[in-house]
């Protein structure tokens, strides 16, 4: 039980986030972006455009896109009392592509595709709380090992979700015209390219600071629910409304990842795990940190992912996942 | 005398099936009741509906003269605690974190909490484990450590559900001694272990799991005839001193 300080910690997350930012803004095939800042002369104008119309709104996006993935697994996490509740591995991220490929399909531009994934991720997430409804908004009294039975059958219902939406992709795959195949597979599989709108990047910052916000409020009485939730009934937790509310953050969330940065897996998963072993189990603490650890984790692996094998430029999706994937297994060992 | 918590009318189903029917029950402040009854008789039921966490399929339950459905959630928690009958731990946590859950009503400025929490878990023989890892603790630490959470929560009434499960003998008695010790709680817990239950009990409720149930002191109701009914097996009282008896049960037919 040694957790370290959490004010270090965020202290810590907060240099980490702004050192990967400037690694993120500075490197690439332009080289003396930065520098494009202070200087005048002949093609700073060029430099600095790559600054402000490429670098920094892919950066930013790739920050809020983790912050958000990473603050609704943790959510995920804490809800479902399962360290393996993540939006990806839930079926959440799935259901926003066939959403946005949905979309592309009826021929609408990026706009449709965004109001696409947004659709799917919140279709997936109430088909999920539907299904499993029973299991997770039910009595209250239920003994403890029917409570750790009903979380598992949500995330095996989530599991099955997941697997669901991927035959729909493969079969929206297999319909959909030969040119579009490319940007359809780097979306599925995340991908931060057509991050290039500073507004966009700048909105989905505010809706992660709201929603962390929200989450914050209720992260005490989150504490008490992972207990069980008769306990946290009947230590003063109005268990239906905290649910409620939680549940909406999380989809709120994936759903604003999913549109900025398509289907990238895993964050929600690692970054919280990470987070865990650092600050220990308070959702005060947890949560925040988790948030600022998923944004520097797609931040980096974004840069990475530009710049390993340049010119070509490699999904941050792929990369997510091969850390990810590790990581998920070792935990299932030891669970 | 006041009454802490009363039932009228109250019936309990499982499904369609009636486990507790027209229960009328006044329990006043400072007594100790035990629910005894055999596997499935609606203890935990019972438990759970005098809490607030379901509702009664008949009657009312009245706390404090009011009915417990129309109490707010956290004035609700400043009048009784539970102890469910098993617990959730799916990550770690110290046990002096997971005692301190109880303090939620109190506020985020609740300079006693520690100090409270310290105390319960001292007297239930568990003031070494505040820093350990809830989820490396034996059943019966584990045990412990929930009782020491209900009582940190500071409700003057007790709904206790198995309270000795997983107790060694040494423990059980520790326990139910402690228990019987306190001063101001009300106490209702449901029990299996007959000679705990004398030891502890002022009171006594019998469910029989088919509607019918027997309420009164413990002297009118734990008597050998009434339990060898109640769990449809032979059960013997002895005399062991005059203050001393115990409950030993024969073979059941």
């Amino acid at each position: 039980m040694h957790s370290l300080p959490p004010q270090r910690v965020l202290a810590g997350l907060a240099l980490a986030a702004l050192a990967s930012f400037a690694l993120a803004l500075a490197t690439g095939s332009v080289p003396g972006v930065l520098s494009a800042l202070l200087d005048s002369s002949q093609g700073a104008g060029a430099r600095s455009a790559v600054l402000w119309q490429l670098r920094l709104p892919r950066a930013l996006s790739a920050f809020a896109a983790g912050g958000l993935l990473a603050l609704a697994g943790g959510l995920l996490q804490a809800l479902l009392r399962n360290p393996l509740a993540d939006a990806y591995v839930l079926g959440v991220s799935g259901g926003a592509a066939v959403g946005a490929m949905l979309a592309l399909l009826a021929g609408s531009g990026l706009l449709g595709m965004q109001a696409g994934s947004a659709l799917g991720a919140f279709a997936t997430l109430a088909a999920l709380f539907l299904l499993a409804r029973r299991a997770f908004f039910g009595r209250l009294h239920s003994a403890a090992r029917v409570a750790e039975e009903a979380s598992t059958a949500v995330l095996l219902t989530g599991v099955m979700l997941a697997a669901f939406a991927a035959a729909l992709l493969s079969l929206l795959l297999a319909l959909a015209p030969d040119a579009q195949m490319r940007s359809i597979m780097f979306w599925l599989l995340g991908d931060l390219a057509g991050a290039t709108d500073l507004r966009a990047a700048l909105a989905a910052l505010v809706v992660l600071a709201l929603l962390l916000l929200v989450a914050t409020t209720q992260a005490r009485p989150l504490n008490l629910l992972l207990r069980g939730d008769l306990q946290a009934f009947v230590q003063g937790v109005d268990v239906r409304r905290v649910r409620r509310r939680l549940v909406l953050v999380s989809a709120l969330a994936t759903a604003t990842a999913v549109t900025l940065a398509g289907a990238v897996g895993f964050v929600g998963f690692v970054a919280p795990h990470v987070m865990r072993r650092l600050v220990g189990n308070d959702q005060r603490v947890l949560l925040p940190a988790s948030a600022l650890g998923g944004a520097v984790l797609v931040l980096l692996a974004d840069t990475l992912a530009r710049t390993a094998v340049a010119p070509l430029q490699l999904p941050v999706g792929v990369l997510t996942a091969l850390i990810g994937v590790p990581v998920f297994i070792s935990l299932v060992r030891r669970l | 005398m006041n009454v802490a918590i009363e039932c009228r009318g109250v019936r309990l189903q499982a499904g369609a099936r009636v486990l507790v029917d027209a229960l009328d029950l006044r329990v006043d402040v400072g007594s100790r009741w035990v629910v005894l009854g055999p596997n499935g008789a609606g203890k935990s039921t019972l438990l759970a509906t005098l809490a607030g966490a379901r509702r009664a399929d008949g009657g009312v339950v009245l706390l404090d003269g009011r009915p417990v459905e129309h109490w707010d959630v956290q004035a609700l928690a400043a009048q009784r605690a539970l102890l469910p009958d098993g617990w959730l731990d799916p990550f770690t946590a110290s046990v002096l974190d997971t005692v301190l859950t109880a303090r939620y009503r109190l506020g985020e400025a609740d300079e006693h909490g520690s100090r409270v929490a310290a105390e319960w878990l001292a007297r239930f023989d568990c003031a070494a484990l505040p820093q350990r890892d809830v989820r490396s603790l034996s059943r019966g630490e584990r045990q412990r450590v929930a009782i020491a959470t209900a009582l940190s929560q500071e409700a003057p009434l007790l709904l206790l559900d198995e309270p000795i499960a997983h107790q060694d003998p040494r423990h059980q008695a520790l326990v139910v001694d402690e228990l019987a010790r306190l001063d101001g709680h009300t106490i209702i817990a449901s029990l299996h272990d007959l000679n705990a239950a004398v030891r502890m009990a002022t009171h006594a409720l019998l469910l029989s799991g088919r509607g019918d149930w027997i309420a009164g002191t413990a002297a009118e109701v734990l008597t050998a005839e009434r339990l060898s009914a109640l769990f449809d097996a032979p059960i013997d009282r002895l005399q062991i001193a005059p203050d001393r008896q115990f409950f030993a049960v024969r073979a059941p037919r």
